[in-house]
């Protein structure tokens, strides 16, 4: 197949990505896919793909691709400034090309990542089922480069989507995530810590992991600003083990790392937490510098003790009583 | 019973399967994997536990329940994996750049440590740090040296090695810490394959001489 879309220019970084390739573990091979898969199913939704389809993804904007084909397109995630043969273009709007139309996207100055889906899909040779490329494990294809030519499969029979896409909004405020503890949470002698003041984004950012540090931290001499270290119980070594997308692993420096879409599959320092699935796409959207809160998100069966269903139905119970009991028998039936 | 694993919730799309009872990991292993539970996306054995992912929109606490399902009952009517999982045989050229090092460190010759890698039966553990690369254990101790104390910003594919009782083939170049004690010409990963890994959770392994 020949190319229909053009890269003239990468940016910073830019990958092919889809939603991974789960199923693989037995060989060694995560799951990778795109780092904010908020937004890069937003885009496929945009342009009336199977959200699941193959888009580039690329850091803070700065790719510029010419159609080779008239091809139609939507860019979403970090709100990068976007041109048409220089004439300026709504973010996440559909954006028909004509053959030899040039797409530019300027820097995002919020968000980190930018998805651009093309309908059809990017139509790259999968690997292991999928066409993401994994940084850490060098599977998929390539990172792009100038000069790439890349494919787009069959056009599906919906019509995009055109009504009003859900954005996320992006800032450069602190960021508030949901993280449940555990599994290793007990291997720390304050694990709540996690939870007390915020982290900030170093620059150690990339699709495996976002390195973290406490602002102001002086590397646990009096643990400034009244945010604490994070500290182990003892010093044993974890035997090796399975480590999930959003795990805050935590190394003996206490400067946690949140694992994203290239992450190792599995690790040998103990996971304080993880940050929920749905929450994910912010962490990947957020930039070096850049604050991090984690707020306690306790799992649903633990989260319904005995004392929750004291509630004396004496006489007739209000409607938010029933709710509180009905609420609370569902979570038990599932332990 | 029900005193096989604990089972720790590790966020809300994965759960950590602590084994606890007599049956060994790959007994719980292979009853996950028996079971095909519902809304489990994958399944990853490593040292001492199972890492289950699920599927988005999946119930835990339902699944969590399935898992205790499937993990309760005994191991005696199971076939043992042992008999059930294939043999793989790599020829190595035991040429590695550790190999007179790690002869010193555990006081024998080199002639011994090639008589001692290929005498024994390994058995892959679980597969970890990059694609392909499969933890061995062996059948008997012996063989324990640690890893340099300085790791190779590169260590070439088909390296054979040594590390903390295992032993293991880099199937790609890679960085790694790892004594090595040999090459082979065998690919470890190959996407052309059906089954890219050639050695999967308990394969048994044999090193032969080339």
């Amino acid at each position: 197949m020949s190319g229909a879309l053009r890269i003239l220019a990468p940016g910073p970084s830019a990958t092919i990505q889809d939603l991974g390739r789960p199923g693989w573990f037995s060989a060694g091979v995560g799951v990778s896919g795109a780092a904010d898969t908020d937004s890069l199913r937003l885009a496929n939704r945009l342009v009336g793909n199977d959200e699941g389809a193959a888009g580039i993804e690329c850091v803070l904007g700065g790719l510029q691709v010419e159609a080779i084909e008239v091809v139609t397109l939507a860019v979403t995630g970090a709100p990068a400034p976007i041109t048409v043969d220089g004439i300026p273009v709504d973010h996440a709007s559909v954006v028909r090309l004509e053959s030899g139309q040039r797409l530019a996207l300027g820097l995002a100055a919020t968000g980190l990542r930018v998805y651009l889906a093309v309908r059809g899909g990017l139509a790259v040779e999968p690997v292991l089922g999928s066409r993401s490329r994994d940084t850490l494990a060098g599977l998929g294809p390539e990172p792009l480069t100038a000069g790439d030519e890349l494919p787009v499969g069959p056009e599906p029979i919906g019509s995009p989507l055109t009504g009003i896409a859900p954005l996320t909004p992006m800032t450069n405020d602190p960021v508030v995530v949901r993280v449940q503890l555990g599994p290793r949470a007990d291997w720390f002698a304050q694990p709540e810590d996690l939870f007390v003041g915020g982290w900030s984004l170093t620059d150690r950012l990339d699709r495996i992991g976002a390195r973290l540090a406490r602002p102001g931290w002086d590397g646990g001499k009096d643990g400034q600003q009244g945010c604490p270290a994070l500290t182990r119980r003892d010093s044993r070594e974890l035997p090796t083990e399975g480590m999930p997308l959003g795990a805050i692993q935590v190394p003996p420096s206490g400067e946690p790392v949140v694992f994203l879409a290239d992450h190792p599959i599995t690790g040998g320092y103990p996971v304080i937490g993880v940050v929920l699935g749905a929450d994910i796409p912010l962490v990947a959207q957020a930039r070096p510098g850049q604050q991090l809160i984690f707020v306690p998100e306790q799992p649903r069966a633990s989260a319904v003790r005995l004392a929750d269903l004291q509630i004396t139905l004496r006489g007739r119970p209000s409607a938010t009583e029933t709710a509180a009991v009905i609420a609370a028998l569902t979570m038990l039936t599932h332990p | 019973m029900s005193d096989v694993a604990e089972v720790r919730w590790a966020g809300d799309r994965a759960l950590l399967i602590c084994p606890t009872g007599h049956d060994g990991l790959l007994d719980v292993v292979e009853r996950l994997r028996d079971a095909a539970l519902p809304g489990v996306e994958d399944i990853l054995p490593a040292a001492e536990t199972v890492l289950l992912t699920l599927r988005d929109g999946s119930e835990q606490g339902v699944v969590e329940s399935e898992v205790r399902k499937a993990l309760s009952g005994t191991a005696s009517e199971r076939a043992i994996t042992a008999e059930r999982a294939e043999e793989v045989v790599i020829p190595v050229r035991y040429d590695g750049e550790d190999l007179a090092d790690v002869a010193a460190i555990l006081g024998t010759t080199v002639e011994d440590v090639i008589a001692e890698h290929t005498s024994r039966t390994w058995r892959c553990r679980f597969i970890g740090f990059t694609a392909g690369f499969g933890y061995l254990e062996s059948d008997r101790g012996g063989l324990v040296v640690p890893r340099r104390r300085q790791s190779r910003t590169a260590v070439p594919a088909g390296a054979v090695a040594l590390a903390d009782g295992f032993s293991a083939v880099y199937p790609r170049r890679a960085p790694g810490g790892w004594q090595l004690i040999g090459t082979t010409e065998l690919t470890m990963f190959d996407l052309s394959r059906p089954r890219p890994a050639l050695l999967t959770a308990g394969t048994r392994v044999r090193f032969v001489r080339s």
